[in-house]
């Protein structure tokens, strides 16, 4: 008996002294979500508290959801700081030039789709331009929020100079009165230049997270104290710290880590990409000017995308716009962690601005505009090469 | 202040029963292990403790665990809880009066409930009024719930987080049984208040009626007037097995308030179905129990909150030493599995067509030791995969408890 209970012990203190019991931890590479390196101790602090209320905090009729909202939580959008899924696509609407929205009275710039029960949602008003736009992915979006203005206009070419058919230029945006701009920000005619959404619309972080609660889920906050649903101001929903956590958290996500750089596929569907010209746009590597945040301070990083508008042609033309983007134009959306969206997507890719592209492939032919020559030359690549190519893509 | 009203009446009826007693005077009444017991006796069937001919018999159960558990590679280390303790105190009031009550400390005193306290009255077998807080008998594990009956150290997710156990509320109701040979036949049905619109209107972001229980005025006001009907029926044959059906459903919403109409009335229906059995030969125990769950969401409100959920689990147990054991004459040890499943949200994305996911599995192995009926020891290996409402990757958690739990 007593050689049972020894038998018992031993081997109860073995299995539960092995850790390889508990499911291991993914690659780094295999993740998005997680901290850029260098944080301190302090700034740890904080990246968890902006974690908690990004990905846990789901907001309720006694805490400020709605009355009309898209989503009842920031994560719910973005599962795993990945690309959204058309369930919970933002809807734009109103605004076809550069002159601005004409249909802010009936709820625009977005529409809040959804509504607590007895609340009526959202309907797009007839004859007002809209577009959908899938929700993207949060990560390494500090590095971006840190690159110079200058830099971003050293890669424009407005009057397509070089002659190469691609001429990106920056979204110069009117800024929210709460906005305060960069250091060394260029003031162009009291504009600025937007480099977050989709068209760029959003100047940084601080304006991007707050619209969001605003917008997507109806919270109001000091920045946005507006309901969506009266249009009234009312007490904030949402505490200043809290948005500037999510704000310090988004800004302190890592980058995506490249993964399988080194193997030939990957190597040689690089340089196809590079020779089709698809890195005129998605440039491979920017860098950040001062940053107050050590570990975002002057560093070197790879998005794939210069941050400037392009005409991406008719085909992907929705009518509706923002800030003084044409309806066409749209900016380049980083290809980093494009691999791993299908990780946040369901299993299932939903490329381009409104998720229509379901491969890499079908988002690849969809380039119009300015691409076409760039998916010219995909077109004409070998089937190898091209399975080349978006093997380089999906490693990113 | 409320918590204190509820835990002093108790401790001063504990301290003054226990108080100065001659041990010898305190007789431990053995729960009923007749084979026919269903699962709506056990709210009685649990060991008392009664004092000389105190017409008050007490008891209650303990629990408490270690566990070392990882998500996706990431632990919380060490983690030593006390998950509950409960205090029952019965009495007979009068020949076929009779009063149960349970106060329940969960997670050290985080939580204090009053968990049951209901008065019984027979008027015949076949028909008995119970009213009070009562146990609304959805399922079996609602009823049937307390630690040392059972070998895991978690309780069904299915149970907790799809079915809202436990779940009690003020209420009326009436229950009976009939014996013929080896069959026994057995109904509840109960009319109590019930739930509120934080079944979809919760932290969880899902439809999640164990929400309601945040709403503590069910106690003292219905939140919409409509009474919550619950009802079961169950049949068991002693050589076979006990199977019960139970139904529960009302309206959650509030639809109107100061004879204002505010929206729809909107229902809640859940469906149960429960079993157990033992095996001949090989005395393997097996418990079940599977639930459906309707719920009218409006559709203007988000997919992220369902309208159809479903779940349960099943356990198995199979004694596999009978003997002493280190000095305890009775000792069971048992090798145990639990396998779970819930779907949260059942249905497919109005936008793509696709497969709403939102589900979890889990399967559970287990050693447990009973140095009595009445005691467990048990240890529990995890391993439960969660996938996310867009189907994404699973969340892998997995890990160890040991954990005892004992009526007292």
């Amino acid at each position: 008996m007593n050689r049972l209970f020894i038998i018992v012990i031993t081997v109860f203190i073995t299995v539960i002294s092995c850790r390889k019991t508990e499911p291991s931890l993914p690659a780094d590479s295999q993740m998005l979500d997680g901290p850029v390196e260098g944080l301190t101790a302090s700034q740890a602090q904080q990246f968890l508290r902006g974690d908690a209320a990004f990905n846990d905090q789901v907001f309720t009729k006694e805490t400020g959801l709605g009355p009309l909202f898209v989503s009842a939580s920031c994560g719910s959008c973005h599962a795993g700081d990945g690309k959204g899924h058309p369930f919970t696509t933002l809807t734009r609407f109103g605004q076809s030039d550069s002159l601005g929205n004409t249909f802010l009275a009936s709820g625009a710039p977005q529409l809040q789709n959804r509504a607590l029960p007895g609340f009526d949602p959202e309907h797009i008003p007839a004859g007002a331009p809209f577009s959908k736009f899938t929700p993207p992915a949060n990560t390494g979006m500090g590095f971006i929020d840190a690159v110079t203005d200058e830099d971003i206009i050293a890669m424009s070419d407005p009057d397509d100079a070089d002659g190469d058919g691609i001429s990106g230029v920056p979204n110069w945006i009117t800024l929210k009165s709460y906005v305060v701009p960069r250091v060394g920000s260029i003031n162009k005619n009291g504009h600025h230049i937007g480099r977050f959404g989709k068209k760029s619309g959003a100047y940084d972080l601080v304006q991007q997270t707050a619209a969001a609660y605003n917008q997507d889920m109806g919270i109001t906050s000091t920045y946005e104290p507006f309901d969506t649903y009266s249009g009234q101001a009312i007490d904030p929903e949402i505490s200043n710290q809290t948005l500037l956590d999510v704000v310090f958290y988004l800004k302190t996500l890592k980058a995506p880590i490249q993964r399988n750089a080194n193997s030939a596929d990957v190597v040689n569907g690089k340089a196809l990409f590079l020779q089709a010209g698809c890195g005129k746009c998605h440039v491979s590597e920017l860098k950040t000017g001062a940053s107050p945040v050590a570990a975002l301070n002057y560093k070197t990083f790879y998005p794939y995308t210069d941050l400037l508008l392009h005409d991406m042609g008719a085909g992907l033309d929705d009518g509706y716009t923002e800030g003084n983007a044409k309806t066409s134009e749209w900016r380049t959306p980083a290809l980093w962690g494009l691999g791993l969206s299908k990780n946040s997507q369901g299993g299932v890719y939903y490329l381009l601005h409104d998720g229509r592209a379901n491969t890499i492939e079908e988002a690849i032919l969809l380039h119009g505009g300015e691409a076409l020559g760039s998916r010219n030359k995909y077109n004409a690549l070998t089937a190898k090469e091209k399975q080349q190519l978006i093997t380089f893509l999906e490693s990113l | 202040m409320k918590k204190l009203f509820l835990v002093l009446p108790f401790t001063l009826l504990a301290a003054a029963a226990m108080a100065q007693i001659d041990s010898t005077l305190l007789r431990r009444k053995p729960k009923d292990a007749a084979a026919n017991a269903l699962n709506m006796n056990a709210v009685y069937n649990r060991p008392f403790l009664s004092v000389a001919k105190l017409p008050v018999a007490l008891g209650g159960y303990v629990e408490a665990n270690w566990q070392h558990l990882g998500t996706n590679g990431v632990t919380e280390g060490h983690q030593f809880q006390m998950r509950r303790m409960s205090l029952f105190v019965a009495s007979t009031v009068y020949k076929r009066i009779k009063f149960l009550s349970e106060i329940e400390f969960e997670d050290g005193a985080k939580e204090i409930s009053l968990e049951y306290a209901a008065l019984d009255m027979e008027v015949h077998p076949l028909f008995n009024i119970r009213g009070g807080i009562v146990l609304n008998p959805i399922g079996a594990f609602n009823q049937n719930h307390d630690g040392p009956k059972w070998e895991f150290v978690d309780r069904p997710i299915s149970a907790t987080q799809l079915l809202p156990d436990t779940w009690s509320n003020v209420g009326f109701g009436v229950y009976g049984k009939k014996y013929q040979d080896s069959w026994v036949f057995a109904y509840e049905a109960y009319v109590t208040n019930g739930f509120d619109d934080r079944i979809i209107d919760n932290r969880e972001g899902k439809t999640f009626l164990p929400a309601a229980k945040q709403n503590p005025a069910r106690f003292e006001e219905s939140f919409n007037g409509v009474p919550l009907i619950t009802a079961k029926a169950a049949i068991r044959n002693k050589r076979i097995a006990e199977v019960g059906l139970s139904y529960m459903g009302g309206i959650y919403n509030k639809f109107q308030d100061e004879g204002v109409v505010l929206d729809a009335r909107r229902r809640v229906d859940v469906m149960a179905l429960d079993m157990n059995t033992t095996l001949p030969k090989l005395n393997t125990a097996i418990t079940g129990e599977w639930a459906w769950i309707s719920v009218d969401v409006p559709a203007t409100y988000t997919q992220q909150y369902a309208n159809k959920q479903r779940g349960g689990f099943i356990d198995f147990v199979q004694p596999v030493y009978k003997r002493s054991l280190m000095g305890f004459e009775k000792s069971v040890v048992n090798a145990a599995c639990r396998v779970e499943y819930v779907d949260w949200n059942v249905g497919k994305f109005e936008v793509t067509g696709g497969n709403i996911a939102d589900h979890l599995l889990a399967v559970v192995p287990a050693l447990s030791w009973r140095p009595t009926s009445q005691t467990v020891v048990r240890l529990n290996y995890r391993y439960s995969w969660k996938t996310d409402v867009l189907g994404n990757p699973p969340i892998k958690t997995a890990g160890f408890q040991l954990g005892f739990s004992s009526y007292f």
